[in-house]
């Protein structure tokens, strides 16, 4: 058996690359965001007075976190198009995605909630807080400090499961990857460049993170926990 | 063109939900043997040894499970070894399961208490003996709730197959959406058998985690 290497042959495609990985790190800015505001929303719904309201959201958690990605995202695309509602395949991605780690982070969020000590909450009501200044100063902020490492973590995973969005033909680094070696029947050496820039865009995230969290919570980094 | 949804297709559909369990089977077992060592390579004694696997566990964990498919059957193809869709899934997902399953261990290893160490340390336990018989029965019962929970994934991870035209689940449902083009309650089926056979294990992973009360290997990046 012979093998041949020829890396240079695929680093030509340089450009598509870059692409591919600009356009995966677009998905996974646009479905942390989205996905950060929805789990969040589901998290305090967990919470509500109504029991309709926590039942929706028990319900939207779960159903999310026991099925495959791959499968919600063709319910997705096909469920828009088959209700006449004509997409393009990277809002579909944006549209899946941000349901998938709206669902994790709500999970994620409602463990930090729980880790908020009840005498903290009746504290700030007895100084007449108003109930946004609570849900706000008191319970979402400081949960949000406590589970930081688990939620951006958890943003890692969503950019390398955005790769799944390949199979519905959005553009992003793998859809690129199986492109290029259809093209150059350098299917070994084009994996190979594709995992080492995964690797690369994840350092890149949690390095982002990891900064963010020193301008964000100050205190911590005065306390020296990690972030 | 098309037809209704019948018994053979649901026949077909339940084939393939046989093929993701097996599938899941094969990658839990694989994945869980490499990932023991794994664990114990990552507190090895030895400097090199825990270099050399923190960095497999940061590689695989730095890298989408569906390039791995795709290096395991397309890449390796090109260079000559030519493996079925099993092989390929198979290899792939062992190698995915094994740096997160190690990780979950090497947690639950470190986090039984530091004075079991020492006072087996104390009895002149060698250190297999101490890793035996002290350590690793104690161990066994933190690892359990994550790993169950790890179960989930695993499962849902092995949809990924499909890609490489391995006919688990996923892809016995677009082979009948091919043939039926009803897109949306194919995938709805689908979505529900997945759901059928995960969410048992996640509620009894919660019920694991309630009962051991605390610690679990899950919690410990919320630290």
């Amino acid at each position: 058996m012979n093998i041949e290497l020829d890396f240079p042959a695929v680093l030509e495609r340089w450009p598509n690359f870059l692409g591919g990985a600009i356009l995966t790190l677009e998905l996974a800015f646009l479905a942390t965001v989205s996905g950060a505001l929805l789990g969040t929303l589901a998290a305090v719904g967990r919470g509500a007075h109504s029991r309709l309201i926590t039942r929706i959201c028990k319900v939207y958690v779960e159903a999310i976190r026991n099925t495959p990605l791959l499968v919600q995202i063709f319910l997705v695309y096909f469920g828009l198009a088959s209700i006449g509602l004509k997409l393009s395949a990277f809002t579909v991605a944006v549209v899946a995605l941000t349901i998938n780690v709206g669902a994790y982070t709500a999970e994620i969020m409602r463990a930090g909630f729980e880790a908020i000590p009840r005498g903290q909450i009746e504290a700030a009501e007895g100084l007449a807080l108003s109930r946004f200044q609570i849900y706000w100063h008191i319970i979402l902020l400081p949960a949000v400090e406590k589970v930081y490492p688990a939620l951006t973590s958890q943003f890692v995973l969503l950019m390398l499961a955005s790769s799944v969005c390949s199979q519905i033909s959005a553009e992003e680094l793998t859809a690129v990857a199986n492109y290029v070696q259809s093209d150059t029947y350098r299917a070994f050496e084009t994996y190979i460049i594709v995992a080492v820039l995964y690797i690369l865009l994840s350092l890149v995230m949690r390095a982002g993170f990891w900064g963010l969290g020193l301008v964000l919570f100050p205190r911590r980094r005065r306390l020296g926990t990690a972030l | 063109m098309g037809g209704h949804l019948n018994a053979n297709h649901l026949l077909f559909l339940g084939h393939g939900a046989l093929w993701t369990v097996g599938l899941s089977l094969i990658a839990l077992i694989g994945g869980g043997i490499v990932g023991f060592v794994i664990a114990l390579a990552r507190i090895s004694p030895l400097k090199s040894v825990r270099l050399l696997s923190a960095a497999y566990v940061q590689l695989v964990q730095g890298t989408p499970l569906l390039v791995i498919l795709f290096l395991g059957y397309f890449g390796l193809a090109a260079i000559g070894l030519k493996m079925s869709p099993l092989a390929a899934a198979s290899a792939s997902l062992t190698l995915y399961v094994a740096a997160y399953l190690g990780e979950i261990w090497r947690g639950s290893i470190q986090s039984v208490p530091k004075p079991q160490w020492e006072a087996a340390e104390g009895l002149a336990l060698s250190r297999t003996q101490r890793m035996i018989k002290v350590i690793l029965p104690q161990a066994m019962r933190i690892a359990t709730p994550p790993t169950v929970g790890f179960m989930v994934q695993i499962i849902k991870n092995t949809s990924l197959a499909s890609v490489v035209g391995f006919v688990e689940l996923m892809r016995s449902g677009q082979i009948v959406n091919n043939s039926l083009f009803e897109p949306f309650i194919v995938y709805a089926i689908i979505a529900a058998v997945y759901f059928a056979m995960c969410y048992p294990l996640s509620l009894f992973s919660q019920k694991l985690e309630r009962r051991m009360g605390r610690g679990s290997a899950n919690n410990l990046s919320l630290a």
